[in-house]
């Protein structure tokens, strides 16, 4: 038996427990995406912040214009996006002949699938999954205990004492899947610890915080943060920073890189997403940078790999679109440093117990609908987010769910339904400029999305007969002026001023919210400034401003990216 | 998960998605819904090799290109640069250049009987052939074969020496694929690799190595 890396961080009172009579296992986040967060009063503080907006501005900026150079490079870019739209609609119009088919190929490969409805059923089979692999991993102690008993066991082995059972964890890769899930806080309240190992997430969960771009969570935040989040945190959940840190980017992280080395070394489990799953060989693909993805699909005896039903390509060969699409609408790099690929267990190398939960959590919804389906071609390059201008203003918290910016403002309603209020305001959360498709490299119309969203919220309203008739009355007053693009903008025109007004309303009345571009959107959110133009008669405004913002948005070539 | 559940949800998940598709014309997927593209086609360039050292260097990796007899030197070189005490090589790799790397290094460890984690993170470096390398953007693919190793093996050292030939180097990401379909099915995992490991998490700045190796040194033979 090798002894550990290094000792396991002691347990005891840790900062930030957020779970009354209980010791958290890790840091609390301030707030959570699902289950109707206490938005007003917890979120306020964060985006109003000058310095996050700065944070953020430099940050889209920057990744657009490395985009707008690698997408200039090739030729058929156009070509390209055509065909990643077709591999994705070909799958998705015919997920009944390839899930099945993707499950067959994992399981000739020697993996497990388990199917996930919901979030909660899926976090159930995470739990269970992570106990059982803890259970395996001290009967095989024992086992070695006893033959170690009577002769030497020959060479070293990587087993490693097993963790007390009240103290289990896993290492994670950054995942949209499992944020979606809230898979994090789901394990923390089965008592197991799940470390984040991606440095943007871990600056994020370092700092009792929640990811606001789905490529650089921590985007909010700048280096003197960073530094100050490391020093405050990292010694309360293992190895500490060095003393001394100072906030160069090299420095920082270095610091990550010591901290989550003792934490790979020791890992028996991890749980990760996929960004794309192969129907024909059962191939799971991981898109990253750090190698904190290879760490955790390579050194764990256990891996969890959790996978949006929609995540499946038809063949291998449909990865060469994709893998020239992503990592240069993502992080606008040629290719991304570390992409690894796995089909099921292989032997004598990386994990022998090979997991895959498939997750359907709304997604047969927008399936159904023959318009949102598009949607679900999404590969979360996060180009949209780079290029909009409304989420540049309001940064990723403010979108109220795992999925912000263009993407998360068609996606998040269909995926949750339309029930409640915050999810209803998402389609409004957009000037409809249309720089997201531009940019988009599997062509999601996202503007006609947003577009569509808007009438089934406004026919949700009207057929829902509990409503007060006013709600009723507005809402089809709404509707008629969104019809027309011209009576749109005029009765923005005239209504300066409106979004106070709705949303003194909206309080009053406890009506749900009006659809108004970002009236009740703001209500329930953070924007710094509440708006005294509208959303669109600003971005009009904005856009005729050669210096602002977007203007630099050519018609057909995008311009941005940024991925993992 | 008791039982049952398991085979619930996966009927209750594919009647929906049925149910979600019957808009959907009956027929092969291929026809019913075309991808316009020609798959695995070569994008035109100039001197593959050429692009190929340009685009590894692109990354901040380091390149030594040299004809085939150089490489055992070159290894020897690039390992000596790097100031390794010891370095790992799969038993694959050919013969002399195993030599050159015990020529640079104080000890030469084998993968046999593997290696645990912790020694493997005492370990400075990681001498490997490649599968793939990909002119356009600078990628080397790993395929793990026995001349490259397990996967653990070119992930903790923190130097790797990576040998690609020039028979290896193709222009672009389809033909990459196309030549490493075959692997695929087979059950192999792969590694693409592009530069050293990095992260613009902090404002954007890229820093080289977080947790794959920091140095990665390219010997392109041909
Ligand atoms: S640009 Fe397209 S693929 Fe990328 S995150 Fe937005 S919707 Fe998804």
């Amino acid at each position: 038996m090798t002894p550990t890396p290094s000792t396991p961080p002691a347990t005891g009172t840790r900062p930030g427990s957020g779970t009354v009579g209980k010791t958290r296992r890790t840091p609390a986040p301030r707030e959570t995406f699902l289950g109707m967060p206490p938005f007003p009063t917890a979120a306020r503080g964060g985006l109003t912040n000058s310095q996050q907006r700065r944070n953020l501005r430099h940050a889209t900026h920057t990744i657009r214009d490395k985009r707008a150079k690698v997408v200039a490079e090739v030729d058929q870019w156009e070509e390209l996006r055509v065909a990643g739209a077709a591999i994705k609609d070909r799958a998705l119009r015919h997920l009944d002949v390839y899930l099945p088919q993707l499950e067959a190929s994992l399981t000739a490969a020697g993996a497990h699938v388990h199917w996930a409805r919901d979030a909660e059923e899926a976090n159930r089979i995470i739990v269970d999954l992570v106990r059982a692999a803890h259970a395996a991993d001290v009967e095989a102690a024992t086992s070695a205990q006893v033959a170690g008993g009577e002769a030497e066991p020959e060479g070293e082995t990587d087993d490693l004492a097993p963790r007390a059972s009240d103290d289990l964890e896993v290492v994670k890769v950054k995942s949209m899947a499992t944020q979606e899930i809230e898979m994090n806080e789901a394990l923390e309240r089965a008592g197991i610890a799940a470390w984040e190992t991606d440095l943007a997430e871990l600056i994020v969960q370092l700092g009792h915080d929640l990811p606001s771009h789905i490529l650089v969570p921590a985007i909010h935040r700048n280096r003197s943060e960073v530094r100050d989040i490391f020093l405050r945190e990292m010694g309360h959940y293992g190895k500490p920073a060095p003393e001394g840190l100072t906030d160069e980017p090299a420095r920082l992280a270095e610091a990550a890189r010591t901290h989550l080395r003792e934490k790979f070394l020791r890992a028996s489990v991890a749980i990760s997403g996929a960004n794309f799953a192969v129907a024909e060989t059962g191939t799971l693909v991981v898109v990253e940078s750090e190698g904190n993805g290879r760490m955790c699909l390579t050194l764990p005896r256990t891996l969890i790999s959790v996978v949006g039903i929609e995540k499946v390509l038809p063949t291998v060969e449909d990865l060469e679109v994709m893998l020239r699409l992503l990592p240069r609408s993502s992080t606008g790099e040629r290719m991304n440093p570390y992409t690894s690929m796995w089909t099921g267990p292989t032997e004598g190398d990386g994990p022998s117990d090979v997991h895959v939960v498939l997750l359907d959590n709304g997604r047969t919804d927008v399936l159904a609908d023959t318009v949102g389906r598009s949607a679900l071609r999404c590969i979360r390059c996060s180009a949209c987010l780079n290029i909009c201008p409304v989420y540049e203003r309001v940064g990723g918290h403010a979108y109220g769910s795992a999925y912000p910016g263009p993407i998360g403002a068609i996606l998040t309603p269909q995926l949750r339904g339309l029930d409640n209020p915050v999810d209803r305001a998402l389609p409004y959360a957009s000037s409809l400029c249309g720089a997201c498709f531009d940019v988009c490299p599997v062509r999601i119309p996202i503007p006609e999305l947003l577009v569509h969203m808007r009438h089934k919220v406004v026919e949700k309203k009207k057929h829902d007969r509990r409503l007060p008739t006013t709600e009723a009355a507005t809402m089809a007053a709404a509707s008629w002026l969104m019809g027309d693009h011209r009576r749109w903008e005029a009765a923005l025109a005239a209504s300066s001023g409106s979004g106070s007004v709705l949303r003194r309303a909206l309080k009053k009345d406890r009506i749900g919210p009006l659809p108004w571009p970002a009236a009740p959107w703001t209500t329930t959110r953070d924007l710094a400034s509440p708006p005294t133009q509208s959303f669109r008669s600003w971005w009009t405004h904005e856009h005729e401003d050669p210096a602002a913002p977007g203007h630099d948005i050519p018609g057909a070539t995008p311009e941005q990216g940024g991925s993992r | 998960m008791s039982a049952a559940q398991p085979t619930d949800a996966r009927e209750a998940i594919l009647s929906r998605v049925r149910a979600a598709l019957v808009d959907v014309p009956a027929g092969p997927p291929e026809q019913e819904t075309p991808v316009p593209w020609q798959y695995g086609a070569a994008t035109g360039m100039a001197d593959v090799l050429a692009r190929f050292a340009e685009t590894v260097d692109d990354y901040r990796a380091t390149v030594v290109r040299c004809p085939p007899e150089q490489v055992p030197d070159r290894i020897t070189e690039a390992l000596r640069a790097a100031g390794v005490a010891s370095v790992v090589v799969p038993d694959g790799v050919p013969e002399h250049w195993r030599r050159a790397a015990s020529e640079a290094s104080a000890r030469v460890l084998h993968d046999e009987p593997p290696l645990t984690k912790a020694r493997l993170d005492e370990c400075d470096a990681v001498l490997t052939a490649a599968a793939v390398g990909i002119a356009e953007t600078g990628t080397i693919v790993l395929d793990h074969r026995a001349d490259q190793g397990r996967r653990a093996l070119t992930l903790i050292p923190d130097v790797h020496v990576c040998v690609v030939t020039a028979d290896q180097v193709v222009s672009d990401v389809p033909e990459a694929v196309a030549r490493l379909a075959g692997s695929v099915r087979e059950g192999r995992p792969l590694t693409w690799i592009s530069g050293p490991s990095a992260t613009s998490d902090i404002e954007l700045d890229r820093v080289e190595g977080v947790h794959g190796p920091r140095t990665l040194v390219m010997i392109l033979a041909g």
